[in-house]
């Protein structure tokens, strides 16, 4: 069959300060046969995305394509004109970008971006070019595909946003589709559902396309070929499953490693659980934003939340966007006085708001931010940050100061020398072992993790996961770990509580979330994490996402997702907690028995 | 029907903004030195006279209620008399009123577009040489003093080359030639003052929209760049730009003091300074209300448009 891409010894380069060409790409070469699924993988830096663009004649701002030849078809891209490239762009190469949200125009409607390529260029006419995105829409699984276009791009999902692009792109009936880690914002129920849907509509039509992702597992569902990228060269090529099986360069097998936590070894906690006092225990916890006028909350987001830690354990709280996690972490730290409950903390009950708890109730529970981009002042040295709670705390300065900021690098395995060195200079994975540091600078009991792995790669989270884990042992300390991976939680936790919609489905050990039965939602969740192997996507269960109509108060939250409801039962009374056997309570009308015959059935 | 009650609350605090500065500028034009019954008679009258004048204009009156008198009087239309001319203050602010909105009218439609393009133009062209230079100019014009550029486009335009009249006389027969002729200086010397800060703004707000994830995207569907700039950018800078373009407007009625002296045009702001100076209180509070009035509705225009042109807030 003919070659429709063809990259040969691709270069680019950045211009660096003083007009010295910094290499980004140093020579990548590969080809696509007609109808072909070509995976380039790699972490941030890798070089992955500037390829990809580069395939349709584009570069980011201070990149230049500076060697090599690309070719699509029979056009020659490097070589066209900016008139040339324009009819390439959006009709021969289509594009699909990393975050839907950020690449829709706000205020203009959706329908009118999806057809403007088609209907600006005179391809055909409006009402063709919509009847055609309506046919596209319907392909792609989208809810009302005859008005979903009517909306702009803030009234509707994630996940839609992410299928309406992929129907953007394929408007033209394009040779060659770019997605660019296209379901790497997305929660794992509704990253399933948005890889079916692309799955089904690029074997559908046949198309060519590059697949960009730094997910191993999410290529392994959808590439033909794999191209494995790091600083901007090939490090492996292959077929997928050659890759997958026996991937011969070392960076893949660590990839792959990176890719599975849960086969990696953490030291397990010290203590069994029920022989200390709780350090942390809350109880019929309410907590929400607004505040009407009869007292409650306009907007409630976590309700009736009990929880118990003991010292020197891990909780993880697991749930998608929007559950209510971050919320949580914020009233324990004090930051949103809750609206009911108490937060115990050593048996004694912690004032609501920041403001009325005293400096040492404020150093014993530190919090880690997600992002530490926008958590650490980026003029500041890495010493700067450090030595301001060390101040604040215990009042250090001079000698003893250095000594404690350099015991603390020492702590986040970073050398002493990188005291002086700016935030801004250091990569993300730097970036947050001082996020890390900074709390530990206040010798805190417990730490507050809020997502600090999610915007990191999964080498560089990997090894932060598994710093924390030391630390843990070294300095006993205790974690509440929040996150949306379930992975990650299974294997740095003992104990898992799982939130949907604000209330908490399930909690217990974490060694009984290994097999069946889950609450039906902790099920989704565990079979939506995508597996290494083919043809996982196939059988994952499809979980029905987003936003559908709440249930009204008191019901489950989960029933309008649920496939194992129970119509007359759950639709009309309030689920009852109960225990299982192995010490884990659910929050559901069905029995253990039930559970584990409708679960196992499906795996 | 949020757009409509959003527009009612913007509605609200404008009247709001307005009764605290009609009390605001009545308390603290009441803490001028000296008053118009000083003013009038110099500096040998006599106490008596003086006083005796101030029975006569009210101004024995407590302050509260001559505030209460005012506003009543301004809020049904008769914002009293001036004390110098003795004519009615709504007669003199009338006939002056509508040649400053014209010539600030005029200035407007030379202004926006002329800023418009030269801050989409640099931003289009950030940091190249057409960014700079446009950077320099815009910034020299605002920087050289009003008063300068005035005397020095009457001494090249009208004294040397003999083109255009020096002073501004407002044409019987409005036919546009005559207009441009008259009104050439004036408009070229506020548009000195006004485009720079619109064009920055402009150029700022779009420069912003430029690196957003969309734009990208745009380029990548095989867009031309107008189309690009006028379909995806524009609209989403529009909020921040209407409100450059409502402040800078704003400043065109009141703060056009210099430019109405030396081109000698009968406007408001020379009316204010001849108002201050003589202690004229009546026509000082009006012309400040006039003023404030404006800029209000300046601003409320620029706060709608911006709420309009985004559908996060103009659709619930």
């Amino acid at each position: 069959m003919a070659v429709t891409v063809n990259v040969s010894h691709l270069k680019v380069a950045a211009r660096g300060e003083g007009g010295m060409p910094i290499p980004i790409i140093r020579d990548v070469s590969f080809s696509i046969k007609k109808g072909e699924v070509l995976a380039l993988i790699g972490e941030s830096g890798s070089g992955k995305s500037t390829i990809a663009l580069s395939l349709m004649g584009y570069t980011r701002p201070g990149l230049e394509v500076v060697g090599g030849r690309i070719q699509v078809g029979d056009q020659d891209v490097l070589a066209l004109k900016s008139d040339e490239l324009r009819a390439l762009r959006g009709k021969t190469v289509a594009y699909v970008a990393q975050s839907a949200a950020a690449s829709f125009n706000p205020v203009v409607r959706i329908m009118d971006q999806v057809i403007e390529t088609a209907v600006t260029t005179q391809m055909c006419t409006r009402a063709v070019a919509e009847a055609k995105a309506i046919g596209l829409f319907k392909s792609l699984a989208l809810p009302n595909p005859e008005t979903l276009g009517h909306r702009y791009p803030h009234e509707v999902s994630g996940g839609q946003l992410q299928r309406l692009m992929a129907a953007m792109a394929l408007m033209a009936d394009p040779a060659l589709v770019i997605f660019d880690e296209p379901t790497t914002a997305l929660d794992v129920t509704t990253q399933i559902e948005v890889l079916r849907a692309f799955k089904a509509a690029v074997k559908e039509r046949g198309v060519t396309a590059v697949y960009v992702s730094h997910d191993l597992a999410v290529v392994a569902q959808i590439a033909d070929q794999i191209v494995v990228l790091q600083h901007g060269e090939v490090r492996e090529a292959g077929q997928r499953d050659q890759i997958l099986h026996e991937p011969d360069a070392d960076y893949t097998q660590s990839l792959m490693q990176a890719a599975q936590p849960e086969k990696r070894v953490r030291p397990s906690p010290a203590k069994a659980l029920g022989t200390m006092a709780p350090i942390l225990q809350i109880k019929g916890m309410k907590a929400g934003y607004g505040k009407a006028r009869d007292g409650s909350l306009q907007k409630t987001v976590l309700d009736n939340i009990d929880l118990t830690i003991e010292p020197g354990r891990a909780l993880g709280i697991i749930g998608e966007s929007g559950s209510g996690k971050s919320t949580l972490a914020r009233v324990i730290a004090g930051m949103l006085p809750p609206a009911a409950g108490q937060v115990c903390f050593h048996g004694e009950v912690l004032p609501p708001s920041l403001r009325a708890r005293s400096r040492d109730q404020l150093r014993r529970i530190q919090i880690v931010f997600q992002n530490a981009d926008t958590a650490i002042n980026p003029a500041q040295t890495v010493g700067e940050v450090l030595a301001r709670p060390l101040q604040f705390y215990y009042g250090l300065k001079g000698q003893a100061l250095t000594k404690r900021v350099n015991e603390l690098l020492d702590l986040i395995r970073m050398p002493s020398s990188s005291a002086d060195r700016l935030c801004r200079k250091m990569s993300g994975g730097q970036k947050q072992r001082v996020n890390l540091a900074r709390a530990l600078a206040a010798k805190p009991d417990l730490i507050l993790c809020d997502e600090v792995t999610s915007a990191l790669d999964s080498v560089v989270a990997a090894a932060i996961l598994d710093l924390m884990a030391e630390l843990r042992h070294e300095l006993n300390l205790t974690y509440v770990f929040i996150s949306h991976d379930i992975s990650a939680v299974r294997a740095v936790c003992d104990d898992i509580m799982v939130l949907y919609a604000g209330t908490q489905v399930e909690a217990g050990q974490s060694q009984a979330f290994k097999s069946a039965p889950y609450h039906p939602y902790t099920d989704l969740l565990i079979s939506s994490v995508p597996q290494l192997r083919r043809g996982w996507l196939e059988e994952a269960r499809p979980g029905s996402s987003g936003a559908q109509a709440q249930p009204e108060d008191g019901l489950c939250r989960f029933l309008p997702r649920c496939s194992l409801k129970i119509p007359g039962l759950c639709d009309t009374m309030p689920a009852p907690r109960h225990a299982l056997s192995d010490g884990r309570n659910i929050l559901c009308h069905l029995d253990e028995p039930s559970l584990r015959a409708a679960q196992l059935e499906t795996v | 029907m949020r757009v409509g009650l959003l527009i009612l609350k913007r509605l609200g605090a404008a009247l709001l903004t307005l009764w605290l500065v009609s009390l605001l500028v009545f308390i603290l034009s009441s803490m001028l030195p000296g008053d118009a019954a000083s003013e009038m008679l110099g500096q040998s009258a006599t106490p008596e006279a003086v006083a005796a004048l101030r029975l006569k204009l009210g101004l024995d009156q407590p302050l509260y209620v001559r505030y209460f008198q005012w506003l009543f009087g301004l809020v049904s239309g008769h914002p009293g008399q001036s004390m110098i001319s003795g004519l009615p203050v709504a007669e003199i602010i009338g006939t002056r009123l509508p040649k400053s909105l014209f010539l600030a009218g005029l200035t407007a439609l030379v202004s926006v577009p002329v800023s418009l393009t030269i801050g989409i133009v640099s931003a289009i062209y950030r940091n190249s040489f057409i960014d700079r230079a446009l950077n320099v100019m815009t910034l020299s014009m605002v920087a050289v003093p009003e008063f300068l550029v005035a005397t020095l486009s009457v001494l090249v335009f009208a004294v040397s080359l003999r083109w255009l009249p020096a002073l501004t006389i407002i044409p019987d027969v409005a036919d546009p030639a005559s207009i441009a002729r008259a009104y050439a200086l004036p408009v070229m010397t506020l548009c000195f003052v006004v485009v720079a800060q619109m064009a920055r703004m402009t150029r700022a707000a779009v420069a912003d929209q430029l690196d957003q994830p969309y734009v990208e995207m745009a380029v990548l569907k095989g867009l031309t760049k107008p189309r690009v700039i006028l379909r995806h950018v524009l609209p989403n800078a529009t909020g921040p730009i209407v409100n450059a373009v409502a402040l800078s407007l704003s400043y065109l009625l009141g703060g056009v003091v210099i430019v109405e002296t030396v081109f000698n045009y009968p406007g408001v702001a020379s009316l204010i300074v001849d108002a201050v100076t003589s202690r004229d209180m009546p026509l000082l509070l009006a012309c400040t209300m006039v003023f404030c009035t404006a800029y209000m509705v300046l601003v409320l225009i620029a706060d709608v448009a911006a709420i309009l042109a985004n559908p996060r807030l103009a659709r619930s």
